[in-house]
């Protein structure tokens, strides 16, 4: 079934040693050799990566199609107990196309990297870090088991700490870091729960004094457990293994049917898994650490906080489909939250002036879609999401980066404007990939936004009511959303007259050193131009994978990817509609689409509808409100801060108050009943003890004075009294037989 | 002459442990003392391999003997430091009938 | 009867050179009539199945012990009044009680019940058994005695260097000993 392949140990490997090279010798090779002695490798590296992942492709298409398994086992790594952990890294058809958008858009971005962070003193430590993060997203996608994906999922939370705050110079950016990691630690923790709870639930059970273990068979009593035995029933925690565990039906009942807190098993480890997700994934209500985390440099956000990280959320749903496609409250849970966080997040975009905040939401919001997906089932629409997503989405965040350097590290949309004339491959590159990310016809994000509210809306597995026309009216809104302000954000920027450049700008950015033409915006280098039109060319392009079964052509994507899935493919359940529902589906969101566009346009184009401006300006009392509590973003930050933090910070006082007056007091007491024994003990110890001890010494003194006089100095005499003794023993041995 | 056994063995050991004894009671000379020492411990360690030896199987006498080496060793290294001490401080006199200010 | 043999020639070579330790006037004379003895010892440890200790004894003893020695009568002795630089006293009387004291032992040992074990167990060569031994059953006192030869030496050291009386400026205490008596 699974076939050896060792060079797979290189795919995270290379990004390690990069990242090994930059943080040891980078700072010296940077000041002797310059740049280009940090860059090279570092691109070289995630290059090598993704060289390799293409080697693991041929491979894969090699062999038949539900036998495209890759692993490489490294070493026995914790065998702990009844579970048995191996650090190895698997190959298959799912971690073939995350493993292709990682390394190919990570590469890109690094080669983006190179323009954007010229000017950064510590560029060394920039491109350790990235290559820190590619080793530690490549581990996520690769491992063979929950363990090794753990330790993926925590690497790449570090590398999103030390990227975001990585200016920690400014306190804004270190405090940005430090909330997507705390935000994180509370997923994680989820993550971990669901792990512990999974790995106990694939133990035997104690029944009546018997442990009974988990198929169901072979009861037997503790002490006829011997060592031997434990050791037989080892069970493997890598997915494939506890996938096919699952199909065994006395398995799954046991996971159904056992109960904790009147909670079925499987229920409760799927929602501490989802909160794992929700933290990295940025979902209700862990979402709020994304937009913050726009503090980091912009390749950053486009590579860890739009195309690769936040994915994983996505990625380990659609990699433990197994688990989450059992119950069918489970999948409804996922789906509502993926909803919600679509239209909440799209709705928060509206008014945003921060261009990076405004694709932090809009990141939110198309993540909350691909949880759609992989909510209802259709685990191989959320990776095609996931893809599309990657590079439209980095295409964007990368042009904003480039927009930014263009208008001197201004992200205010309010001072941009104009901006076609000075940057017209920018410009052309964030169009391409606002078609896309709003759906309109023939870009990737067509073909899988449409596929994603499609299988929403037939699905049959959700439980509240309405179901998946529920869902499908709010990612339908959402979209409507998506549009509106993608292109809000695109005439902003790029058309009407650039407005930036004022005296206030000059005295704020007097120290960024500037180079070239000082004023003005200027179009990037080619190296970040590149990339954007590599990008942009994908935005469009990338759907072609995934064409719907509507239109009678290939679907690669669904083809490649069934095999992955086919273990839950039961489960899953979708009403039939006529294929017309399907076409009206298709033509509403088109027209939704379109509309957000128009409105956009309407108001936004060259900035001379004064629209807006009369909205904000506006004195309603309705208007007003609903303005603030959105622009605010419904208060959420605010909300935690009275709530959790708030309470927190009672809590400590509270600690504090306890500290102070109980603990103390009773230390004070402990020390003053001390006091008072030692007092009465010192007494008793100058008087019984001293006089007893004196008495001792005292017979002792008298003792030796009378022993001393068998002490002669003479050896001869010492030796007599030896010899004489040892004589009498010969004798009394004598004297016995 | 009948075949040799353990009793011949500590026989010898028992003439070398009074021969040693000698030394220790009749003589002067510091070394001549430490002498006598070592082929007390001589003695004692030719009676542990014996028993080890005729016991049969176990090798824990032989361990015995080898600690015994090499105490003795510790022991004449310090009884020569302690030997030089007294040439030193003594008027180059290492007679022990001599040294007797540690008397009680 | 090799055995026999082997064993009357080291007997004899033993006990031969631990009476000349006993009786020789001369400590030099003493001193290589030790290594004789020494050299005895180590013939009887082979007799006695012993290899390791024979190779120990040969090595510690007459190799370490006994240039020890004689480095020792070096430093404090002249060599050129060395004939009677083995004094003893009261030979007599010592020479008495020894033997009293062999008489003792002799029938001591003739007469004990000694347990020997009937068939006799060829251990072969002990080496690798010693070496066993010492590793896992006797491995605390093995470390204990490698303690205690680091504090011999360091010991060793601390007796035998001079500083601490210069310090004192009184390189003889036979006069405080002379003192210390009239007190």
């Amino acid at each position: 079934m699974t076939t050896e392949f060792p060079l797979l140990t290189i795919i995270p490997l290379a990004p390690l040693i990069g990242a090994a090279y930059n943080a040891l010798a980078g700072y010296k090779m940077q000041k002797r050799f310059g740049h280009a002695a940090v860059h090279y490798p570092a691109i070289i590296m995630p290059a090598i990566s993704f060289l390799i992942t293409l080697m693991a492709f041929f491979k894969l298409l090699s062999l038949p199609a539900n036998e495209r398994v890759l692993i490489a086992t490294l070493w026995d790594w914790m065998p702990i107990g009844f579970l048995d952990a191996q650090f190895s890294f698997v190959m298959d058809q799912l971690t073939l196309v995350m493993c292709s958008v990682v390394t190919f858009v990570g590469t890109l971005i690094h080669i983006y990297s190179v323009g954007y962070m010229h000017e950064e003193p510590s560029y060394w430590r920039f491109f350790s870090y990235l290559n820190l993060f590619m080793f530690s997203m490549l581990v996520l996608v690769l491992g063979d088991n929950f363990v090794v994906m753990f330790v993926g999922w925590e690497g790449v939370g570090l590398c999103s700490y030390l990227l975001i705050s990585f200016w920690y110079h400014e306190k804004k950016n270190a405090v940005a870091g430090m909330k997507a990691f705390v935000v994180n630690r509370v997923g994680d923790f989820g993550f971990v729960i669901g792990l512990m709870l999974l790995f106990w639930g694939m133990q035997g059970e104690w029944v009546d004094g018997k442990f009974a273990d988990i198929e169901g068979s072979n009861l037997s009593t503790a002490s006829e457990i011997t060592h031997e035995m434990a050791a037989a029933k080892v069970a493997s925690v890598t997915f494939r293994h506890v996938a096919e565990r699952f199909e065994n039906k006395e398995f799954k009942e046991r996971f159904l049917n056992r109960k904790v807190f009147g909670i079925s098993l499987i229920t409760l480890i799927g929602i501490f898994l989802f909160v794992g997700a929700m933290g990295k994934s940025a979902q209700i209500p862990l979402y709020v650490w994304l937009p913050d985390a726009m503090a980091g440099p912009t390749p950053v956000s486009a590579l860890i906080h739009a195309a690769t990280m936040v994915t994983a959320g996505v990625y380990m749903v659609a990699r433990l489909h197994f688990i989450f496609a059992l119950d069918p409250f489970l999948m409804s849970w996922v789906t509502f939250v993926g909803a919600l966080t679509a239209l909440f997040a799209a709705s928060i975009g509206f008014f945003q002036y921060d261009i990076k905040k405004v694709l932090a939401y809009s990141t939110v919001s198309q993540l909350g879609f691909m949880f759609i997906a992989v909510g209802v089932g259709a685990y191989w629409v959320g990776i095609f999401h996931l893809m599309t997503h990657a590079f439209f989405k980095a295409c964007l965040f990368l042009g904003s980066g480039s927009v930014i350097m263009g208008c001197h590290h201004e992200q205010d949309m309010r001072k941009m404007g104009g901006l076609k004339k000075y940057m017209p491959i920018t410009a052309t590159t964030y169009l391409v990939a606002c078609w896309a990310i709003a759906g309109f016809p023939f870009a990737a994000g067509f073909y899988s936004k449409d596929e994603i509210l499609w299988k929403a809306f037939s699905s049959g597995n959700l439980l509240f009511p309405g179901g998946g026309i529920f869902i499908w009216v709010m990612g339908a809104v959402a979209a409507l959303g998506t549009a509106f302000y993608m292109y809000r954000s695109y005439y902003m920027t790029f058309t009407g007259e650039y407005r930036g450049g004022g005296g206030h700008h000059e005295d704020h950015h007097a120290d960024h050193g500037h180079y070239g033409h000082a004023h003005t915006p200027h179009e990037s280098p080619n190296n970040m131009t590149y990339v954007l039109a590599i990008l942009g060319f994908l935005s469009v392009v990338g759907g072609f994978l995934g064409l719907p079964h509507l239109w009678h052509l290939p679907n690669l994507l669904h083809h490649w990817l069934e095999p992955v899935f086919e273990g839950s493919v039961n489960y899953i359940t979708a009403a039939h509609f006529p294929h017309i529902m399907e076409w009206i589906l298709m033509g509403l969101s088109v027209f939704l689409a379109t509309a957000g566009w128009l409105v956009a346009r309407w108001l936004y184009l060259d900035n001379k509808n004064p629209l807006p401006a009369k909205i904000l300006a506006s004195k309603n009392q309705l208007v007003r409100k609903v303005h603030d509590v959105v622009s605010n973003k419904y208060y959420v930050d605010e909300l935690y801060d009275a709530t959790i933090i708030k309470g927190v910070m009672q809590f400590r006082l509270l600690c504090d108050w306890c500290d102070r007056k109980i603990v103390d007091a009773l230390v004070n007491l402990v020390g003053t009943v001390g006091k008072v024994v030692g007092f009465f003990h010192g007494r008793v110890d100058s008087g019984v003890v001293d006089g007893a001890v004196n008495g001792t010494g005292w017979m002792v003194v008298s003792g030796g004075a009378i022993l001393s006089l068998i002490q002669n100095g003479k050896i001869r005499s010492y030796i007599y009294i030896t010899v004489v003794a040892m004589f009498g023993l010969i004798l009394i041995n004598y004297i016995k037989f | 002459m009948a075949t040799i056994g353990a009793v011949h063995f500590l026989i010898l050991a028992a003439a070398m442990f009074c021969l040693g004894l000698y030394c220790l009671m009749g003589r002067r000379n510091a070394i001549g003392l430490l002498m006598g020492i070592e082929l007390i411990v001589n003695a004692a360690n030719i009676n542990f391999a014996t028993f080890a030896h005729y016991r049969g199987g176990e090798v824990d006498g032989y361990i015995f003997s080898l600690f015994g080496i090499v105490l003795a060793a510790i022991g004449v290294t310090i009884a020569l430091a302690i030997v030089f001490a007294l040439y030193r401080n003594f008027n180059k006199n290492i007679e022990v009938d001599e040294v007797s200010i540690l008397r009680g | 009867m090799a055995f026999t043999v082997m064993f009357y020639c080291a007997a004899l070579f033993t006990l031969y050179g631990a009476a000349m330790v006993a009786f020789s006037k001369n400590i030099i004379y003493s001193a290589f009539s030790l290594l004789i003895s020494f050299i005895g010892v180590v013939v009887i440890y082979a007799l006695l199945d012993a290899d390791f200790l024979a190779i120990a004894q040969l090595v510690l003893y007459v190799g370490g012990i006994l240039v020890l020695i004689l480095f020792a009568i070096m430093l404090t002795n002249k060599i050129s009044n060395a004939s009677s630089s083995n004094p003893s006293r009261s030979q007599f009387l010592s020479f008495v009680t020894v033997l009293v004291i062999f008489v003792g032992l002799f029938f001591t040992i003739i007469k004990a019940p000694w347990q020997v074990s009937a068939g006799t167990q060829e251990l072969g060569p002990i080496t690798d058994s010693i070496g066993d031994a010492l590793l896992t059953k006797y491995l605390l006192p093995f470390e204990i005695v490698s303690v205690l030869l680091l504090v011999g030496l360091i010991g060793a050291v601390v007796i035998a260097r001079k500083e601490n009386i210069e310090k004192a400026g009184n390189t003889n205490l036979s006069a405080t000993s002379e003192q210390g008596r009239s007190l």
